[in-house]
């Protein structure tokens, strides 16, 4: 069986674009803080996202809900409602994080899939083994933290189909336990959906046409006036101890899998997941197109051969336009 | 309210962690969490070394909790928690999923981490119906949330679990799959060489204008600030937080245990000592505030 191709769309227009480029499942979001990526401008209302779910019905194809953020205490009646909402809108699957939430989803909407988001940071058997027996999930999405034949192992394990980051800006931290974004801004994903939230990241000019960037008053980076530089993350930014600054987390690189494709089939992952709700439609097409020819070259059964071309494609959209292989490759870690 | 002492987050010698709790013996603290939280690289202590130190700390009424891997990715890492579960005889601190699998499974009870992100009143009555006894206040809630938590826990249900706050430390922020201080060094996670022996404290790094920014320790990214809700006792007591958890430190930890001992006793509030305390107000964590405005 091939592997599913899960696209990401923040907005209606990306949405048909993944849609027409050959994703075979698009997530999306609800225009609130209940996902990952609650961006002013983006994401989905309960109108737009029924026609969504109608036009990849339309096409055989599956909508996810991603509902991977924490409600507290005396939020949680807007996560219940979205979770309705979803529900009403005949979505395919809930991509839910959090105890309560898929405790909800399973009682109230049993029939709809429930994933574990990568924001649920379930590493093992075991761990998915809980979220399985309590919740009934199907899938899980595993955090960028394992080694390929970490996955590969899992996958023989595991209680659930597995789900796997295939391409785009890459987290180096574990999902769901990651406070940089929260220290500095008071604002993260886990509570928020935003790591790095805009607002609050300021570009300075300096003397000789240098730039630097900070993120409320910490100062992530500076740039040489050739030097190319992307959104501004901690974790990707340039520190010092006894050192010259450095990559002390990571490079701004993202995650390019497309060489392991079939050691990632071979493994048994079900479906690929591209990052990049905050994208554009470009960003979505360009990626689908890559992902969706590479994988009908694999299903050929003729031997994977990457094309250059698949690359420098995937390459030109992606963050600091350099990629990396990211923890699936162990030397790496 | 009780004193506790979290698991050293950094790598030691063992001689100088068996002095350490030598030393943890004779002080004010009520419970020692024990155990390796980072890394399964770091075999300085042994099981049998861990069961000595247990049973000192006991022998002088400590109430000695075991605490689980952060991230836990290996086989043999499961092996290794599930025997502490099942032949451990001491409470857990589960740090993550497979260790709340297994203690439920077991049908023991538990203490939940801070990772485990329980940040609602339905998410803490779930597990307290499934062993959950004290819960370890996630480091980014503050005392909103926390109020939220107690003013929506069912009525009816079993009574409010036994509540933790970090009040002194560095924050634990982030976990990886890479290890920060073998990179530092030039180093692959596989080739480490156990380097951070070498980094009592772990490293830390500044931003390029020089302001202290984080500290690297193995996979865990810790704030390079130290937290101190010393100043707000007062405030922990009326949340009904009977847990103040401290975290060790290679210098100076009986001083602090000694702090806030104090603090416990006296009539005035504790004068400020460390460095932040944003979470805790609702602000950004590595902020200073004494109301709603941060200062950093």
């Amino acid at each position: 069986m091939s592997m599913e191709l899960v696209c990401p769309a923040g907005s209606p227009a990306a949405f048909v674009a993944a849609l027409e480029q050959g994703a075979d499942a698009i997530y999306v979001g609800l225009r609130n803080p209940t996902n990952a990526r609650a961006f002013p401008g983006l994401n989905f209302t309960p109108q737009t996202l029924q026609e969504a779910v109608r036009q990849a019905h339309a096409r055989g194809r599956k909508v996810f809900l991603a509902l991977n953020t924490y409600p507290m205490a005396g939020q949680i009646s807007l996560w219940k409602e979205s979770i309705d909402c979803g529900a009403a809108a005949g979505v395919d699957a809930l991509i839910l994080a959090e105890i309560a939430m898929l405790d909800y989803a399973a009682r109230v909407h049993p029939h709809i899939a429930r994933h574990l988001s990568v924001q649920g940071s379930a590493t093992t058997p075991q761990a998915l083994r809980f979220f399985q027996e309590q919740f009934g999930i199907t899938r899980a999405v595993l955090p960028r933290v394992l080694s390929l034949e970490q996955v590969e192992r899992l996958c023989t394990q595991a209680p659930v189909a597995i789900e796997v980051f295939a391409f785009g800006s890459l987290c180096i931290m574990v999902e769901g336990r990651c406070q940089l974004s929260s220290f500095v801004t008071g604002r993260s994903p886990n509570c928020h959906g935003v790591c790095s939230p805009a607002e609050q990241v300021q570009w300075e000019e300096r003397p000789g046409g240098e730039r630097q960037v900070r993120l409320g008053s910490v100062l992530i980076d500076r740039f040489g006036p050739e030097e190319f530089a992307s959104y501004p993350t901690l974790c990707k930014g340039r520190y010092h101890s006894s050192t010259q600054p450095y990559y002390a987390l990571e490079e701004p690189v993202s995650l390019n899998t497309l060489a392991l494709l079939p050691r990632l089939a071979q493994a048994g992952v079900v479906a690929l997941k591209v990052e990049g709700r905050q994208r554009g439609p470009a960003y979505v097409t360009q990626v689908t197109q890559v992902w969706r020819a590479a994988l009908d070259a694999l299903a050929t059964g003729a031997p994977f051969t990457l094309q250059p071309e698949w690359q420098s494609r995937l390459a030109h959209v992606a963050e600091g336009k350099q990629t990396t292989l990211g923890p699936y490759h162990r030397a790496w870690q | 309210m009780n004193l506790t002492l979290a698991p050293i987050p950094y790598f030691w010698p063992r001689t100088m962690v068996r002095e350490f709790y030598e030393a943890v013996a004779t002080w004010p603290v009520d419970v020692v969490y024990l155990g390796e939280i980072i890394c399964s690289k770091r075999r300085e202590m042994r099981t049998r070394d861990w069961q000595e130190v247990a049973g000192l700390l006991v022998a002088q009424g400590k109430e000695v909790v075991f605490s689980t891997l952060s991230l836990i990715e290996a086989e043999s890492e499961i092996l290794a928690m599930n025997r502490w579960v099942e032949h451990g005889g001491l409470l857990i601190e589960a740090n993550d999923w497979s260790a709340v699998h297994s203690l439920h499974a077991h049908g023991l009870p538990f203490v939940a981490g801070a990772s485990l992100n329980l940040y609602n009143h339905e998410a803490l009555h779930f597990l307290q119906q499934r062993g959950m006894r004290r819960f370890v206040l996630g480091v980014d809630q503050g005392a909103e949330q926390l109020q939220a938590l107690r003013t929506h826990f069912p009525a009816g249900a079993q009574h409010f679990p036994q509540t933790e706050v970090l009040v002194w430390g560095r924050v634990p922020l982030a976990y990886s799959a890479r290890c920060f201080t073998a990179r530092a060094q030039e180093r692959s996670k596989d080739d480490c060489a156990h380097c951070c022996l070498q980094y009592p404290e772990g490293i830390v790094l500044d931003t390029r204008e020089d302001q202290p920014f984080v500290c690297l320790n193995g996979i865990q990214v810790l704030s390079a600030q130290c937290c101190d809700l010393g100043p707000e006792l007062e405030q922990l007591q009326a949340l009904d937080v009977q847990y103040l958890r401290i975290t060790p430190q290679a210098v100076g930890t009986g001083a602090v245990i000694e702090r806030f001992r104090q603090g416990l006793a006296a009539a005035q509030p504790l004068g400020r000592e460390g460095d932040c305390n944003g979470f805790w107000h609702g602000g950004p964590g590595m902020a200073w505030m004494s109301s709603a405005n941060p200062s950093i």
